[in-house]
């Protein structure tokens, strides 16, 4: 099933999540085969593979986000340095706090910009309002998008273009400092000119971030992306350094995939 | 032959939009007429009375005396304790049903708290009367006063004989009654935020108290909104349910939530068909014309208020 | 540091303690709103079925006063019926003309924008207002209450409520089938009677259902329309027997014959208002499969 080379593969860097035979079930359909994977820290991974592979849902265990819905079940260990996330005896809520997650259209808060922020940090954090406004600004300063925002405040998170409202939903996770950050498809509602915004914000970010994404875009993973993981019908086909998956696959799958002769 | 079947299409066309403009004119002709019947059938009351009908307190029929403050009155604070219950109570129903509810239990839920909306006022009437008016009166009221009857104000409100009849009792049935209303509404508008936004607020680390009240609410406040001028509208408009529980006694003029009152509503069902033509079915009409132009201003307000914010959206938080 | 972390620590606490409360709230709440229906319906079902009985379904109301167990609401139901019939029968056509004018002859028209604010105000209208205006435009002029009068108040009643559905289900159907029929060369009233109007069908259907469900337990526009009769009576003219009036005033009797009949009426009404509903329901979900 895993392909034993993925071990060998593995990157250098000390692994930040690792998941160990991590079945997942919706309803009685089993999405995820017996997933292995060990997510470099301070590395930006991307999840790749045809639609209905598996990528969103296994990008969506990492902060136990399936348990919202009743009938989604996960099986299996996901080792946050260390700590095992789906049996963990800490609040879910807790554990969301350390994990960021962006979705794939920009989600604004019905509330103003600068509350889009402070509302995740009030949740966790009691500051004084120079800090909370010094925390706003920070935020989005490292989301780049301070410069356009900075004399609205108070408008409507929704009154911004699509791409900004999707810096803001970045911004609104960087704020409460979490570890790793998750993005699924985070780009697939934005037009070019925000991608490549959005892309460039996601390659700053791995200097103090863990980063995965899920995208349908194979151009994107080779862009942004250090490591990358091909995903087909529920498994894992083969995971590796990003320039040696597209440059020489090891696996003819992952290769008919990202030549584009997959039918 | 094929010219003629033409023809006879093109003026069955003709006769078919006629009559579809016809019947939708026909709505606007229907609003015009009960509005002029009423003035017409009040008139005689506000001559005589003018706007000073609406905080005169008397009614006496045999003197030929009316005014229509005890039924305002009657009918204003029934709505209101109606609200006051039904409104937090169908947010926590509508919280239930689209965060906590296992998803087996959904369905089942949502069709019986909407069958409570289809039950005949009738049938509410009928048990508050004769069931829960009894219950209400030995558990709830006879307590209150041996409670609250020496404090001042509180105390007045508590007076009266405890026998489950009154304003407080017609508020609660009230309560009940549009409960079902704006709880689906509530529950509907709640269903359709999109998952992601609520995702999000979840995956900040917010719990499911944080994302209904500080999210989903901000949300769908329109939505949440006309649902409960929805319930209003009902409230104010309710007949029967009141007539049997509020006691029919025009001349109170006391605060006690406990005591024999009226309302608009119980006043026409009550004596309107037995009144005297002259001042006193004109005055009947009168309350009729004032419980009309209530719930037009209730309806007006959400009106305007949903396309404030509506306009609002995208702008000014 | 360690300060700062306890902070955080009580700040969790107190947000986990506020949502537990929240939730037991909410729940709270649901068990409320069941436990009214629980017990109204359960008072209904007992103390109905214990007062029903052969004579109520097949006499003339008793005088008061009389031996439990005689005299039945017979006339009463053949009243309501009556009028519930002649209501749907006026009322839907003119609903579903307006609501057709409304989805497709003008949607976006000023003519279309006053029809739907009206229709919302003549929704949202107490229903004794109805009876109000009926009394004022038939009974005065014909000097007598009627059962006329009664089925011109419920058919008021209907009107509204059939606009609604039918322009909500109309506005459903998917442009292409028109453009489909359209296309054909089909005139515009054909297209709307067998096209959009029978693709729709379902959808009016359940309308005047909930619509019939809910003129069936109307009271309030029967009270100086109709008014009430103790005798059997098969025409409209003359003030006629009907169920909910009936139910008021044998309820608001002292006499125990009486309200025992009118826990029955209450049981009836309740029985036929819910299976309308229920019947309505399982209607719009064969719509949806």
């Amino acid at each position: 099933m895993m392909p034993s080379g993925a071990e060998k593969l593995a990157p250098p860097a000390p692994s930040k999540i690792a998941v160990r035979n991590l079945n997942f079930y919706y309803g009685k359909f089993l999405a995820l085969k017996g997933i292995n994977l060990d997510i470099p820290a301070n590395r930006v991974t991307a999840f790749i593979g045809p639609s209905g592979c598996g990528k969103s849902t296994l990008l969506r265990t990492f902060n136990r986000m399936f348990e919202l819905y009743p009938d989604q079940r996960a099986e299996g260990e996901i080792l946050l340095d260390g700590e095992n996330l789906l049996a963990s005896k800490q609040d879910v809520a807790l554990i969301r706090a350390r994990i960021g997650m962006v979705f794939q259209k920009p989600t604004p808060f019905p509330m103003s910009i600068f509350e889009n922020i402070a509302f995740g940090v009030r949740l966790f954090e009691k500051l004084s309002r120079i800090d909370m406004e010094e925390r706003v600004q920070w935020a989005l300063r490292k989301a780049a998008i301070w410069n356009e925002v900075k004399d609205k405040l108070h408008m409507n998170g929704a009154s911004l273009s699509g791409g900004q409202q999707q810096r803001l939903c970045i911004a609104r996770c960087i704020a409460i400092k979490p570890e790793l950050l998750l993005l699924d498809e985070p780009c697939s509602a934005l037009d070019p000119i925000s991608t490549a915004r959005v892309e460039d914000l996601i390659a700053e970010l791995k200097n103090d971030y863990t980063v995965v994404m899920v995208t349908h875009n194979m151009q994107q993973a080779a862009r942004v992306s250090d490591c990358t993981a091909y995903m087909y019908l529920g498994e894992l086909i083969e995971f590796g350094e990003t320039e040696q998956m597209f440059l020489k696959p090891e696996r003819r799958e992952t290769e008919d995939y990202i030549t584009g002769r997959f039918g | 032959m094929r010219l003629n079947l033409n023809i006879s299409n093109a003026f069955a066309d003709r006769l078919f939009s006629l009559a579809a403009r016809g019947s939708a004119l026909l709505t606007l002709v229907l609003l015009l007429g009960i509005i002029v019947s009423l003035v017409m059938g009040a008139w005689p009351a506000i001559r005589e009375y003018g706007p000073g009908f609406l905080t005169h307190d008397a009614w006496d029929p045999v003197r030929e005396d009316f005014g229509g403050r005890v039924m305002i009155h009657g009918t204003l604070a029934t709505s209101f304790i109606a609200l006051l219950i039904a409104v937090p109570v169908s947010f926590g129903i509508a919280l239930f049903l689209t965060e906590l509810s296992p998803a087996w239990l959904k369905r089942p839920l949502g069709t019986a708290i909407e069958l409570l909306a289809a039950v005949p006022s009738i049938v509410y009437g009928m048990w508050g009367l004769m069931v829960f008016g009894p219950v209400l009166a030995q558990y709830v009221q006879q307590p209150m006063q041996s409670l609250l009857g020496d404090v001042p104000f509180l105390g007045a409100l508590v007076s009266g004989p405890p026998v489950g009849i009154g304003i407080l009792s017609a508020g609660i049935i009230l309560s009940i009654m549009v409960i079902p209303f704006i709880a689906s509404v509530m529950r509907d508008v709640f269903e359709v935020t999109p998952p992601l936004l609520k995702e999000s607020a979840y995956g900040l680390g917010a719990t499911t108290w944080e994302v209904v009240w500080r999210v989903v609410l901000p949300y769908t406040k329109t939505g949440v909104l006309g649902g409960i001028m929805l319930g209003l509208g009902r409230a104010l408009g309710e007949t029967m349910a009141v007539t049997f529980v509020i006691g029919n006694m025009s001349q109170s003029s006391s605060l006690s939530l406990f005591e024999p009152a009226n309302s608009i509503t119980s006043a026409l069902a009550n004596e309107f068909a037995e009144a005297a033509p002259g001042l006193h079915q004109a005055s009947l009409i009168y309350l009729g014309l004032v419980l009309f132009l209530i719930t037009f201003t209730v309806l007006i307000c959400s009106k305007l208020l949903l396309m404030r914010l509506k306009k609002g959206e995208g702008r000014r938080a | 540091m360690k300060r700062h972390d306890a902070d955080k620590t009580a700040l969790f606490a107190r947000r986990k303690r506020f949502n537990r409360l929240a939730i037991a709230l909410s729940m709270g709440a649901m068990l409320f709103g069941l436990f009214w229906l629980a017990w109204i319906l359960w008072e209904t079902v007992s103390i109905g079925l214990s007062s029903l009985s052969v004579a109520m379904l097949t006499e003339s109301m008793p005088p008061p006063d009389e031996a439990i167990g005689t005299g039945g609401l017979a006339n009463a139901m053949m009243g309501s019926f009556m009028m519930v019939a002649l209501a749907t029968f006026v009322g839907t056509p003119i609903g579903i003309l307006s609501g057709v004018y409304l989805a497709e002859y003008d949607p976006n028209g000023k003519l279309s924008a006053s029809v739907r604010f009206v229709n919302d105000l003549l929704l949202s209208a107490p229903s004794i207002i109805i009876g109000l205006f009926v009394y004022a435009l038939i009974v005065v002029q014909f000097k007598e209450f009627s059962g006329w009068a009664g089925a011109a108040a419920l058919a008021l009643i209907v009107i509204p409520i059939t606009i609604r559905t039918t322009e909500n289900v109309l506005a459903l159907v998917p442009d292409g089938l028109r453009e489909a029929a359209y296309a054909l060369g089909t005139p515009k009233w054909k297209v709307i009677t067998r096209i959009t109007l029978v693709a729709a069908r379902a959808g009016v259907l359940t309308g005047i259902l909930l619509a019939v469900a809910r003129i069936s337990g109307e009271t309030a526009p029967l009270l100086f329309t109709a008014l009430n009769n103790q005798f059997w009576q098969a025409s409209l003219s003359g003030p006629l027997a009907n169920l909910p009036v009936t139910i008021l005033q044998f309820a608001m009797s002292p006499y125990e014959n009486w309200q025992q009949l009118a826990w029955g009426g209450v049981f009836l009404i309740t029985l036929a208002v819910l299976g309308l509903n229920v019947l309505a329901r399982a209607l719009s979900r064969e719509k949806l499969k």
